[in-house]
């Protein structure tokens, strides 16, 4: 039988939670409530005695001191409407999970199959009495109708007796598992018909090779030695659509590119990912000779560099922007914690040292009507932001670099880019960590959570076909927990050498994992049947490809098998037997012992036809604006700090736990208050060494729409200046690529997919060119090439957007440098030249304007810059560096002056340039490559020998006085303004999110 | 060959600072082993040969029933493998033999919500509890903390003042009555509190960042062995933790420390 728990806070006891709710209520929906009141239910479905459920109720479940609790009866009083919102059947419930384990241990006993303990909150308003005012908050606010459903009760709709009726989410399927075998001597429409129904994503050439292939006599000969026919299963099909889809094969960057440029001349590309990003790295391997510092690089599910000569870093980035515009909170948690297992996936498994988010929304304070099924951005951003809070921090990994990008078009699609770095000892039972081989007979061996429909299809499985009583499949939830047991039970079981090769199961699920393993042998024998499930009534295909989270897959020699099963059950992990991996050159599954598929590995892997994709680049028609410099250039700074994309982030920052594991020496905040911006994050990731590892990243949207190209060499510098402003090496870095695109290929949908297409193209180019000039390797990266929201007439592409994260190595950490200004009287300097390149910047955007000069990256100059700087840092001259980014030169001043408490005098004049220069746009051009340098009088003079060939100006100094002065160009006073108000500015418009 | 204190950090189920806490506890001069719950439970490790045990913050079981409410639950409960006693009696043994507890954030919470502590009269039942920040958020910031000189809290001798980060969403000090409080206060348990930058306690955001009563950051037993506290010593152990570090000089050694090595010298002059 089942009960219901009610737990909910003591009267005088202040509901902190209720609070945040009736305020964010107000805020986004704009509805007064005179207060919200929470409480928590469990249904609890399992063979226990009243007592039992009393016990619980009143141990684990509430806390004496502040909490009262009631069993089958309500607790709810004084209110005038109750929303109850729980999970539908099927949606991972962590709390429900963690409350069954605590029964266990109450009791003693295991709960049976199909037992569980179900958790949903209880909002209590007072105020409101419109029921359609109700429906609205639960469907916009408190509940995701994708995940979860809600109850809507008035005060006098609650029976005083039982309270809310008793009601078990429970899975119910009466679906008998089985094979279904498709013919597919079909005619064109019928075979994409097969595809669109299914989500397959398979298009009509790949629709054609397989079925070519399956009617080949040799083929069909093989299939009935094993008990099949000429038909495809649907594990067969699923499998290939899996293998093949974009997401696991990037189709779009191993196709071929007909691509015609500005001056008419065609070139045809075969493969963008091999030609630029591989090719970029091969070359700078080749130029770092006997110094190369690369381990790993592609071929795994995370890259790998040299740390000392005893440890190596890992480094991967992901992006989840699908799952997280349909339910931010599970799509970010989902987010971070997959990307923390390409981490645990890498070589042999590497230990996990920090994370690193970046954000792309529109604004939250956007108020136009949004297209349907878009929710609204400062949804998105609440739910993201708390997604990846709760991922970073109960995974105890500190979350030390990010940022958040605004621009109006992300309301068609967030970006969500997660990473992690992990660390792992160079040789492992004296082989090199960051490699892996199965061996023929190694059992496929599943580990963490357990198998459901979460994920089947991803994104691209629509809501309307979900129905009460049917498990969600859209949406994943994270599980850090159950994540983290699996991860210090894998560690051990590394460190023991219980098995020889091991990765995560992300897309794709076991289809993708136990595939790719299974090219070091050359066939595989997994049985389907075996795998654990969360509930009964799957399907062998379904179980195939889940996307169920928390699972990594091993391949463990048979004689360490036992220990192996034996170590994860004392550790409270689950750890299943799956078949084994073979030479036979076959994907080969089973379940109850009748195969279901039998593929030979090379179609799966080989199989897929390139695509071909035509392009044209034919550069934007763009002006300058035409406005004359504004009177009040303090207010101008002023608004400028105020912007989105340069206004502090700390409240997000605050929220993240960036110092958990004791490493983090350059934090996201520092300064006199600890409050001012960090460039990059400086972290130790071993407790009794000083060396650093350095991460950063840049990324510059705002330049694709004028072109892509410079938008790219933005972003790389950006990233590399970041970079070494605290301290990083240039000379010991690496780069990784995150692009998310809008559809590139040319169709009916996408009228312009020629021109999307060379302005991957071009960014590609200077992704070569760039990389290749800074002697920065590319060790790993993502694609995500379908950001277009079309419902309807509307569409909204993104603008074309690359994260580039660079990671590397600071010898000691304790030489690296914060951007806050130190000492009055220090001299300030700027290095590197500043031009009339305003296209797409913050100034110009402030006027509404795009502009056509967008900032181009001299990456000779700017190599000879970031190296004599890293000199400086090491002989400790440099007392405050900062990048000079969005906003350029008069952002970078008022940020460093205001995080350091103290003031600047700063002489315009000074500046050099090639061409004379409006002072408004000396102050706000966003040109590459320069920092905002302050350095101890004495100090100077080996400072100023140091660059003394290079563009160096000293512009300034460092005044007690908290003010920023900034003189004209005839000297006259241009800007001046307390840091106390340049401060309030900067941090007003996120304070309260 | 002189002895060494032997500390122990329990790890699992969600425990993140075993690392730092262990590193902590050698820079200090002890022994460290981090030791997963299993470990325990399978009677393979036994707790009476260590002298300073240590709970170390994270996220026990996601603090999904309320922070470490589930983790104290299997504490509890669990039973060792092959043996008559569980968990919690072992737990009780190495107290009563007069050893050092220190519970740092969710293993303050674990401490207050197994009833160990404040423990003001001797027995184990619940009597105060760590509940959701007033802003409803988890915060990471620096804080000053006062600290009680006449308390009889053996890690806080000699000190009268700390600055460590805290990092928790459920950090609010609460007691079950206005007596327990008043206890607490007069027996000089509530060692350390939240205060400004002149040390005054405080009830202030962000100085108090989480609203707890009377300024509460930790709290010890009358013993003075038993100790918990939501701010982070172990994570300030060098100048380079320090968030102003590039700009102040500061010694060598982080204020964290100061609370372990007491720790230690306590063990060293009492249980060795």
């Amino acid at each position: 039988m089942a009960w219901r728990i009610v737990v909910g806070l003591k009267d005088n006891v202040k509901d902190a939670r209720g609070e945040r709710i009736c305020r964010e209520i107000r805020e986004h929906l704009q509805i007064d409530l005179n207060s919200v009141r929470t409480l928590d239910v469990y249904t609890v479905d399992a063979s226990l005695s009243d007592d039992e459920v009393t016990q619980a109720a009143a141990g684990p479940f509430s806390d004496p001191v502040i909490q009262d609790f009631a069993v089958n009866k309500p607790l709810a009083q004084n209110f005038d409407m109750l929303i109850e919102v729980g999970f539908r059947p099927g949606v991972t419930d962590n709390t429900g999970r963690t409350a069954k384990e605590a029964i266990q241990y109450l009791t003693g006993r295991p709960f049976k199959d199909g037992e569980a303990v179900y958790t949903s909150t209880q909002y209590l308003f007072s105020g409101l009495t419109d029921k359609k005012i109700a429906e609205n908050i639960a469907k916009d606010f408190l509940a995701n109708g994708l995940i979860q459903h809600w109850t809507i009760l008035s005060a006098d709709e609650l029976d005083p007796s039982i309270g809310v009726p008793v009601s078990v989410p429970k899975v119910v399927s009466d679906v008998a598992p089985a094979v279904r075998a498709l013919t597919l001597e079909l005619s064109d429409a019928e075979l994409l018909e097969i595809s669109r129904q299914g989500m397959l994503a398979l298009n009509l050439e790949e629709m054609h090779k397989i079925k070519r292939h399956i009617a080949d006599p040799q083929v069909i000969a093989e299939r009935q030695k094993v008990g099949l026919s000429n038909k495809l299963t649907d594990v067969e099909l699923e499998t290939l659509a899996q293998t093949w889809s974009e997401h696991c094969k990037h189709k779009i960057f191993s196709a071929k590119i007909d691509y015609e440029d500005e001056h008419g001349s065609k070139q045809m590309i075969d493969s963008l990912f091999k030609t630029y990003i591989v090719g970029a790295t091969d070359k700078v391997r080749e130029n770092l000779g006997k110094d190369d510092y690369c381990l790993s690089v592609f071929k795994d599910n995370a890259g790998v560099i040299e740390f000392n000569k005893d440890w190596s870093v890992v480094f991967k980035v992901e992006t989840h922007n699908s799952p997280s515009a349909l339910d931010p909170y599970g799509g970010a948690l989902t987010g971070i914690v997959g990307v923390n297992r390409d981490g645990m996936g890498t070589g042999m498994g590497a230990r996990l040292i920090f994370n690193t988010d970046v954000f792309c929304f529109a604004s939250p304070f956007l108020e136009k009507e949004l297209p349907p099924r878009l929710l609204h951005p400062r949804r998105i951003f609440e739910g993201v932001v708390e997604g990846v809070e709760h991922g970073g921090n109960k995974s105890g990994i500190p979350t030390i670099n990010g940022s958040i990008v605004f621009d109006e078009r992300f309301a068609g699609k967030p970006l969500v880019y997660c990473g992690t770095a992990s660390i792992m000892p160079r040789l492992l039972h004296d082989k090199p960590c960051h490699e892996k081989q199965v061996l023929v007979g190694d059992h496929i061996v599943m580990t963490g959570g357990r198998i459901g429909k979460d994920g089947i299809h991803g994104a691209t499985f629509s809501s309307e076909e979900l129905h009460e009583g049917s498990p969600v499949t859209a949406v994943q939830i994270g599980d850090p927990i159950t994540q983290r047991k699996m991860f210090d039970f894998l560690i051990i079981a590394r460190d023991l050498g219980l098995y020889n090769s091991i990765t995560d199961n992300g897309a794709g699920g076991l289809s993708s994992s136990v595939g790719e393993m299974a090219e070091d042998t050359g066939g595989l024998e997994l049985h389907l049947d075996r795998a654990p499930l969360k509930y009964p009534g799957l399907q062998p295909w379904e179980i195939l490809i889940s996307e169920a989270q928390e699972r990594m897959t091993l391949a463990v020699p048979d004689d360490r098998l036992d220990e192996f099963i034996a170590l994860a059950t004392e550790m409270d992990v689950e750890a299943t037997d799956l078949g084994t991996f073979t030479d036979s050159g076959y994907f080969h599954c089973l379940y109850e012992g009748k195969t279901v598929s039998y593929l030979s590995m090379k179609f799966v892997h080989e199989g897929v036809p390139q695509m071909v994709i035509p392009a044209k680049w034919t550069p934007q028609d763009l002006v300058e604006p035409d406005f004359s410099q504004p009177e009040d250039l303090a207010d101008e700074l002023k608004q400028l700090l105020s912007r989105l994309n340069i206004c502090s982030k700390e409240s997000v920052v605050r929220r993240y736990d960036h110092e958990v594991q004791a490493g983090t020496v350059i934090k996201p905040l520092m300064g006199v208050a600890n409050d001012g911006p960090s460039d990059a994050a400086v972290y130790r990731p071993l407790l009794d060494s000083f060396e650093g590892v350095v991460v950063s990243h840049g990324i510059c949207p705002n330049y694709s729409d004028i072109d892509t190209y410079h938008m790219m060499a933005c972003a790389i510098d950006e990233g590399l200046r970041n970079y070494v402003a605290v301290g990083g090496d240039i000379d010991h870095v690496a780069g990784l690529d995150n692009f998310c695109w809008c559809d590139p290929v040319q169709s009916e949908k996408t009228p312009d997919g020629q021109y999307k297409a060379a302005q991957l193209v071009r960014a590609n180019q200077a992704l070569y060119d760039y990389c290749v000039a800074y002697g920065v390797p590319l060790i790993s990266g993502k694609d995500s090439m379908k950001n277009d929201y079309q419902i309807g007439g509307t569409k909204i592409s993104i603008p074309p957007t690359v994260l580039f994260s660079v990671i590397g190595k600071i010898a000691d950490a304790r030489q690296a440098v914060s951007m806050d200004v130190k000492h009055a009287g220090d001299h300030v300097y700027l290095l590197g030249k500043t031009a009339d390149e305003l296209g797409g910047s913050e100034y110009y955007a402030q006027h509404d304007a795009l502009g056509a000069q967008v900032p181009h990256v001299d990456s000779e100059q700017a190599l000879l810059r970031y190296r004599t700087l890293n000199h400086a840092q090491q002989r400790g001259l440099i007392a405050s560096c900062h990048d000079l980014s969005d906003g350029g030169l008069g952002v970078a001043l008022a940020e460093s002056a205001f995080a350091g408490g103290f003031g600047m005098k700063i002489e315009l004049s000074s500046l050099s340039t090639d061409k004379p220069l409006r002072e408004d746009k000396l102050l706000f051009s966003e040109s590459q490559s320069r920092l905002l340098v302050t350095v101890s009088a004495k100090d100077k003079i080996e400072f100023e020998k140091l660059f003394y060939d290079q563009s160096c100006d000293y512009i300034g100094q460092v005044i007690e006085q908290p003010e920023l002065i900034i003189n004209g160009l005839r000297g006259q006073s241009l800007v001046c303004a307390t840091l106390e108000h340049l401060k309030q500015a900067w941090q007003a418009p996120l304070r309260e999110m | 060959m002189a002895k060494t204190v032997k500390s122990i950090v329990i790890s699992g189920h969600g425990t993140n600072c075993e690392r730092e806490v262990a590193h902590a506890c050698r820079l200090a001069g002890a022994d460290a082993d981090i030791v997963h719950i299993a470990e325990l439970i399978s009677g393979r490790v036994d707790l009476s040969n260590y002298h300073f045990l240590n709970l170390a913050g994270g996220f026990l079981d996601g603090d999904d029933l309320g922070s470490a409410k589930a983790g104290a639950n299997r504490l509890l409960h669990a039973r060792v493998a092959e043996s008559t006693s569980s968990l919690a009696a072992q737990l009780e043994e190495f107290i009563a033999a007069g050893k050092l507890v220190m519970g740092v954030c969710n293993g303050f919470q674990l401490l207050v919500k197994m009833g160990l502590l404040p423990a003001i009269d001797g027995t184990f039942k619940q009597t105060c509890t760590l509940t959701d920040n007033d802003g409803g958020r988890f915060e990471n910031r620096w804080s000053w903390l006062n600290i009680d000189p006449d308390s009889p809290c053996v890690y806080t001798k000699g000190l009268n003042r700390l600055y460590l980060p805290i990092r928790h969403g459920e950090g609010k000090f609460v007691t079950d009555s206005p007596e327990t409080l008043q206890q607490l206060e007069n027996l000089h348990l509530a060692v350390m509190k939240y205060a400004d930058c002149d040390l005054h306690p405080t009830m202030e955001f962000p100085d108090n960042p989480n609203g707890s009563q009377a300024s509460i950051a930790g709290i010890c037993d009358p013993t003075g062995r038993l100790f918990g506290l939501m701010p982070h010593p172990e994570a300030y152990t060098h100048r380079t933790h320090h968030p102003r570090w590039t700009r102040e000089v500061l010694p060598e050694e982080g204020m964290g420390l100061l609370l372990y090595k007491n720790a230690i010298r306590f063990i060293e002059k009492e249980l060795l």
